[in-house]
């Protein structure tokens, strides 16, 4: 009887301990960031560009421009193409055998290594196009992000009860209407929470935007030259000679992590009031 | 009026169609371009040869994958050592020993860093617990380890804080709340009919835990398990920056190599020649290969049950 109490609170004590080692690390790494980055956060990171290697001074002003353009086109692609396979396998596929066939690869894809998305484009737009360029990074992002959405708007809308679909066809409605104006409204705050999930994931991708969208010494938004990312950038400077260069990447790992973190809560506000209501 | 109807419902049909099948296609694509582009790199080495030469040489333009091959190999196994205890122990605390009003905290927070960025630790490695290691871990190992017969070979290094060590315990860093949140939701499913059998038979909560609930989701936290040295397998970030990048076999733990994924990212960019390039399109259709297998084993067969 002691021996097995022995191995219960011996049990129950190595759990709770690891779990407070795990915890301790994880928060070490969120207080280090700030103690170390922000001290090398201010305006002119957001105004200013970077100036000469080793000078002082200078900002990320292109880096955060650019993440928000590539970022901002992948939605563009990812989100659409997305929602639409959602809906089809929700709507149309339903339980058939390819449409399976789909769910699984979406989530198989959603932990296949992101670099390897990063070559796929590099093989598909890059070496045709001849240069790295914003879209081809905006595609690799983009093809990122699509299973993510069409796992969890497939989830969210096989939610919507059947009752809600056959009472808007009684009424004569057509399928698209109903898809749109019943299935997807009534799901709406739901996979505005997966699309902000769905962002704030690709958000932080270095990997893939290392052989696409690369990184650029000149300022230029244009969708067909290289940009400069957050990611990249922060990459690029940690791994670089100079002190500026290493602040700068503090600044960015600040400012990254932020974010990122600010479309995960909000996708879960977003969820926590569906679920509330 | 009717019409329209008809016609906006078969293109929405069939446009959303499109998209859901162009995610097969993805896949596909993914495939061929990996093998096609690789396939130089196959025809002038062999397969088998590449998988097992130890030489990375660009200036004589010979390649073999046995370095990445092996640093990835390492670093999977060893993060997986140090995250799956930790993890499961978040778990089990999680689940059973956490009071209730902890209990959604503590979950929020640990899924909460394990949406951070994986270049974020990566970075954290290189410029906090890189140093860390380097100037206090390697000299207690060499201290102390080090000095034991056969196993002190392997904790034998310089100062340095990149390394193989470094790189894993980074890894593992990086895994344990993603691990550590799929083996929660795994344990969960233990029905309490189950656990409150084994309470009024006499057993201890340790006894339910590790006889009852362990039992009851066995292939579930095997499958998260998996997923999460899939995650480890493919990580680019966290270990790039902390590993080294240095193309020969680690003499010790302690010493500076390379990856498969820490290879392409470094040197990608660079490659002079086609069968350069061809070579780690090759790593990377290996790395696709071994991962995507993983991903599909432990989704079809293990995770079913949580999902149901």
């Amino acid at each position: 009887m002691s021996k097995r109490r022995f191995l219960n609170y011996l049990g129950l004590t190595v759990s709770t301990l690891s779990a407070l080692i795990g915890l301790f690390f994880l928060f070490w790494i969120i207080i280090s960031l700030i103690y170390k980055g922000f001290h090398y956060l201010n305006w002119n990171v957001f105004t200013q560009n970077a100036v000469a290697p080793g000078d002082n001074g200078g900002g990320l002003k292109f880096a955060i421009l650019g993440q928000l353009e590539v970022v901002g086109i992948a939605s563009l692609i990812g989100i659409p193409i997305g929602l639409l396979a959602g809906i089809y396998l929700s709507e149309y596929g339903k339980d058939s055998f390819t449409s399976n066939v789909i769910r699984n690869i979406c989530d198989a894809m959603t932990s296949i290594p992101s670099i390897i998305i990063g070559i796929f484009i590099y093989a598909l737009l890059v070496v045709p196009m001849g240069n790295f360029s914003a879209l081809a990074g905006s595609v690799a992002l983009s093809i990122l992000m699509i299973p993510i959405v069409i796992s969890s708007v497939d989830n969210i809308l096989r939610l919507v009860p059947n009752e809600l679909r056959e009472a808007a066809y009684a009424l004569g409605a057509p399928k698209y209407v109903v898809i749109f104006k019943v299935v997807v409204k009534e799901a709406i705050v739901g996979i505005i929470s997966a699309i902000l999930i769905a962002i704030s994931r690709v958000l932080g991708e270095t990997a893939p935007l290392l052989f696409t969208s690369f990184n650029s010494n000149f300022e230029s938004y244009k969708l067909n030259k290289p940009i400069g990312t957050l990611t990249v950038t922060m990459y690029d400077y940690a791994m670089g000679p100079y002190d500026n260069w290493h602040h700068l990447a503090w600044a960015a790992a600040i400012i990254l992590t932020f974010s990122v973190l600010l479309f995960n809560i909000a996708s879960r506000l977003f969820s926590y009031w569906r679920f509330s209501h | 009026m009717k019409k329209k109807f008809v016609i906006l419902d078969f293109l929405l049909k069939h446009i959303s169609m499109f998209f859901a099948y162009t995610v097969i296609l993805v896949v596909f694509g993914l495939f061929l371009v990996l093998l096609i582009n690789s396939s130089s790199a196959i025809s002038h080495f062999g397969f088998f040869n590449f998988l097992t030469s130890n030489v990375w040489s660009p200036a004589f333009n010979k390649f073999g994958g046995l370095i990445p091959l092996v640093g990835t190999l390492f670093t999977t196994i060893i993060s997986g050592i140090i995250a799956i205890p930790i993890a499961l122990g978040i778990a089990i605390f999680l689940v059973e020993i956490c009071p209730n009003s902890l209990k959604t905290p503590i979950g929020i927070a640990i899924e909460l860093l394990a949406a951070i960025p994986s270049v974020i630790y990566g970075f954290w490695g290189l410029f906090y617990l890189g140093p860390l290691i380097g100037n206090y871990v390697q000299p207690f190992f060499n201290a102390t380890l080090v000095k034991l017969p056969v196993i002190g070979s392997f904790f034998y290094g310089y100062y340095s804080g990149v390394s193989l060590f470094t790189a894993s315990v980074v890894l593992a860093i990086m895994i344990i709340p993603f691990t550590a949140a799929l083996v929660r939701d795994a344990l969960k499913i233990t029905p309490n009919l189950l656990k409150e059998s084994a309470y009024a038979l006499g057993a201890t909560k340790w006894e339910t835990i590790l006889k009852v609930m362990f039992r009851y989701s066995k292939s579930a936290i095997i499958g998260a398990v998996l997923i999460s040295l899939g995650r480890a397998i493919g990580e680019t970030m966290a270990v790039t920056f902390v590993i080294g990048n240095q193309d020969k076999l680690p003499a010790s733990l302690m010493s500076p190599t390379t990856t498969v994924t820490a290879t392409i990212a470094n040197e990608f960019t660079e490659a002079s020649s086609q069968l350069y390039l061809s070579s780690m399109y090759l790593l990377a259709f290996i790395l696709f290969l071994s991962s995507f297998t993983l991903i599909i084993v432990s989704k079809m067969y293990f995770l079913r049950k949580v999902k149901n």
